[in-house]
């Protein structure tokens, strides 16, 4: 295919050129920017964590004596245990994802300077068992540990803790966390074991850093255990929370109950997130469709205004294949400069989105891919109005008009 | 003459429906996208209390010791005060208003039989914050200093919750049960919800939505035990019996300050103080912040970064779709060329030819504005059913509605320019000879 009688022509039509090019480059710009920011939360919305998420059910109780805990508890969970299909209950302070984030300060020395906040997370007896922990190294909590330890002042009075994957590797760089000992406050624990990641209770408020940094104290049935985490097969999990929504509240009258499954929880905290993804996928659509109409549109003028110079072509021998390379070549030229404009303002855009949002750098294959997706759209674009114009025939060359 | 050009330009749009509708769609899409993102927008970036906003300020200390700054970088003053400094600066009473607040999640058991306890959002502050906020009462009024004093167990109650509890009525004098302990209620709220929720920022509240459903003043209700939803220790422990003297921050103070020389005066005043608390031992530093409640919401960065993005990602479509405009516009003036030629011909100077197509474009700015705005308030209307926490307050009020007219024929006028000026240049010689 020749390219510069098409220079040549598009030399002489410069503002509908100019005009394609440009929209393309905009569509290319902003769709970039909108699928990365796309891939971004649908990488949030995938954050991994190591518990039973399929069969966890959470009851959170408010509102109750915490002066009776010490009874409460240990009778609430007999009952809850007794319930068809429960393989492990416990009671605990908070989940990961319920949006109450609990940071506490932790330093690797006695009088340690530098302090890493890590997320944290009180079990009672069977905790780890119901919320599916993955022990990695060490071991879990025994029962002389659970019954030695208190919360006092939102610290743990026991001496041992489990810790994540990742915040032994932010306390203790390529270093083996076993026994390694944690400090606040004149309070010291000694790490027993080493579990997979679990997530924050809000890991958007930890940041990226802080987000599986965290640690599990052992509890003995205290007022400050809001939770009961249920874990049963996932087929079960429906009947297992109606149930045991049940029975508690028979138990507890005076309390505020709120169930949930945990896959529930972990849709109500991406909702926003998952809104956000539908609402840019929506744009990139609409914009794309505007923008192949748009070419659609100028194409089809053009044409029209070129029917006459078809007709030659195709008078003087050209087939209808030559006509249709001619716009389709055409277009791929507008399509290939409208994406290397659009691909710089791309990148500009990224770069200013990270000046003043919390957004990372685009990886550089996003810009090849929508590159690619422009230059379809372009010659998906262009086919009707090509085909229209390879379908003059060679007779319109003799006529006046 | 105008109401020719208009004959001529609905002739010219009804002879190309196809192009015409494409044109309007492109349009009212860019439209209809941005005014939905704008509106969010501007609610979410709102002043939360016009008529006061500019007197009431938010001072801040930093009782942090400094090997354990507040924040890493050791340059941010907490944004909350411990008991006893918002006691000693209410005390001090260098403003005409000022008042301490705390939120907490509260439960509520309804006197009747069958009503099941339920939590609502609670507020913990001293007298002057239905004053100094412009709080109006249905019913009663709020407290005094003297009842925040002798830790009086009364409540002023929203106004939603007045329907849900005592269905509207009158419920001065009521009792309603707070955490297991009875207050009296003094005072009933109009439906009163300034957005963004300014006094709630990092109280551990939400920062938009209907609003807190009880009012209770701070002493009485520390007294019966309530706890602050968010609290921040910088000692070694907090003793959550004894808050009022633990070494935590919990409360935010706003006090209002009507005049320059007042605010001259507060931030004098206000740095003697941590000076003075430094030279005591109970701070390492004399950092102090007076904010202004807007400077508040914005370095606290109230406004979600999703809200701004998309009206940015908006703004790119809208862009597109006048580009697309354009390029459909010159389209259809320049197969016009004969017609514009022999009108020129005939005696048309090129100002009639100009108006006669930008008068074409407002037209397809008109009719974009129209089902722009029905995109909008489609849009709005999906935004209502989403997961925000502002979502129920998306609206498109008066001026966004003109606002929508004025983006509308400003995006067609912008984008019949060029094809207009196109088409004004023409040369009426060539165009006549080629027939």
């Amino acid at each position: 295919m020749e390219i510069r009688p098409i220079l040549a022509s598009l030399r002489k039509h410069r503002i509908p050129a100019t005009l394609i090019v440009l929209e393309i480059a905009l569509a290319c710009a902003v769709l970039c920017n909108a699928v990365f920011m796309i891939g971004q939360r649908m990488a949030d919305i995938h954050w991994p964590n190591a518990i039973d998420e399929q069969g966890i059910s959470v009851i959170t109780v408010n509102g109750t004596d915490p002066g009776h805990a010490a009874s409460d508890i240990p009778r609430d969970l007999i009952a809850l245990r007794g319930i068809a299909g429960v393989t492990a209950v416990a009671a605990g302070t908070s989940m990961p994802l319920d949006q109450n984030p609990a940071l506490s300060g932790f330093t690797t020395t006695p009088d340690g300077k530098t302090t890493v906040n890590s997320s944290v997370y009180f079990l009672g007896r069977g905790g780890p068992q119901a919320l599916g922990l993955h022990l990695l190294e060490g071991r879990i909590f025994n029962d002389d540990e659970y019954a030695d330890s208190g919360f006092k002042g939102f610290n743990s009075t026991g001496h041992v803790l489990l810790v994540t994957q990742s915040d032994a590797q932010r306390l203790w760089p390529n270093q083996n966390a076993l026994g390694k000992v944690l400090y606040t406050n004149g309070r010291s624990w000694t790490v027993v074991g080493v579990v997979a990641d679990v997530l924050a209770q809000d890991p958007k408020f930890s940041g990226p850093g802080g987000r599986y940094s965290t640690v599990f104290f052992p509890l003995q049935p205290d007022g400050a255990m809001g939770d009961y985490v249920l874990r049963s097969a996932p087929q079960d999990r429906a009947r297992v929370l109606r149930e045991a929504m049940d029975a508690l509240s028979k138990l507890e009258p005076g309390a505020v109950l709120q169930g949930a499954t945990y896959a529930g929880m972990r849709g109500d905290y991406f909702a926003d997130t998952r809104s956000m993804v539908w609402m840019l996928m929506l744009v990139c659509v609409v914009m794309l469709a505007v923008t192949a109409f748009g070419i659609v549109g100028l194409t089809s003028f053009w044409v029209g205004q070129r029917r006459r110079q078809i007709g030659i072509r195709r008078a003087v021998g050209a087939t209808r294949g030559h006509i249709m390379q001619y716009f389709q070549t055409e277009n791929f030229l507008l399509s290939t400069a409208g994406v290397v404009l659009g691909m710089l303002l791309a990148f500009g855009i990224n770069l200013y989105l990270m000046s003043r949002y919390e957004m990372s750098r685009m990886p550089w294959y996003y810009l090849p891919v929508s590159a690619v997706a422009l230059w379809l759209l372009g010659q998906l674009a262009v086919l009707g109005p090509a085909r229209r114009a390879a379908a003059v025939p060679p007779v319109v060359a003799t006529r006046g008009v | 003459m105008f109401a020719y050009y208009l004959d001529l330009a609905l002739r010219s749009l009804k002879r190309n429906k196809v192009l015409t509708l494409l044109m309007v769609l492109a349009l009212a899409l860019g439209i209809g996208a941005t005014i939905t993102t704008l509106a969010v927008l501007r609610l979410l970036s709102g002043d939360p209390l016009p008529q006061k906003s500019a007197q009431l300020f938010y001072p801040q200390l930093d009782p942090y010791p400094a090997n354990r700054p507040f924040s890493r970088s050791g340059k941010r003053v907490p944004f909350l005060l411990s008991y006893v400094d918002a006691m000693n600066l209410l005390h001090a009473g260098k403003a005409p208003h000022q008042a301490a607040v705390a939120l907490s999640q509260v439960k509520l058991t309804p006197q009747t039989q069958q009503g099941k306890p339920f939590y609502a959002d609670g507020v913990m502050t001293t007298a002057d914050f239905f004053p100094m906020f412009d709080a109006p009462f249905e019913y009663g009024t709020g407290w005094s200093a003297a009842d925040d004093d002798s830790r009086a167990q009364v409540a002023v109650i929203a106004s939603y919750l007045n329907d849900k509890l005592f269905g509207g009525a009158n419920s001065v004098g009521r009792m309603i049960r707070i955490e297991d302990h009875d207050f009296r209620i003094i005072g009933v709220l109009r439906p009163w919800a300034p957005q963004p929720r300014f006094y709630a920022l990092h109280l551990g509240g939400r920062d938009y939505g209907k609003g807190e459903g009880v009012f209770m003043p701070l002493q009485g209700a520390r007294a019966d035990g309530i706890s602050p939803s968010t609290m921040m220790g910088y000692g070694s422990s907090i003793d959550m019996q004894h808050l009022e003297s633990a070494q935590a921050i919990w409360l935010g103070l706003w006090v209002q300050l009507p005049t320059a020389a007042d605010v001259a005066a507060y931030r004098e005043y206000l740095g003697h103080y941590a000076q003075q608390q430094v030279a005591l031992g109970r701070f390492q530093k004399s950092d102090t912040a007076l904010s202004g409640l807007m400077e508040w919401l914005r370095s606290e960065h109230v406004v979600p970064d999703d809200a701004r993005l998309q009206a940015g990602l908006a703004f790119g479509f809208l862009l597109i779709c006048v580009v697309n405009t354009v390029g459909l516009l010159l389209a259809k003036c320049l197969r016009r060329s004969r017609e514009i030629g022999v009108r020129r011909a005939l005696g048309a100077s090129r100002g009639a030819i100009f108006a006669q197509f930008m008068v074409e474009a407002a037209i397809v700015g008109v009719a974009g504005g129209v089902l722009g705005l029905v995109f909008a308030e489609l849009g709005l209307w999906g935004i209502r059913h989403q997961p925000a926490q502002y979502a129920s307050l998306a609206h498109l009020d008066l001026s966004m509605f003109a606002f929508t007219f004025v983006v509308a024929l400003a995006a067609s006028l912008v984008a019949g320019l060029l094809p207009a000026w196109r088409a004004c240049v023409v040369a009426p010689a060539p165009q006549l000879k080629a027939s």
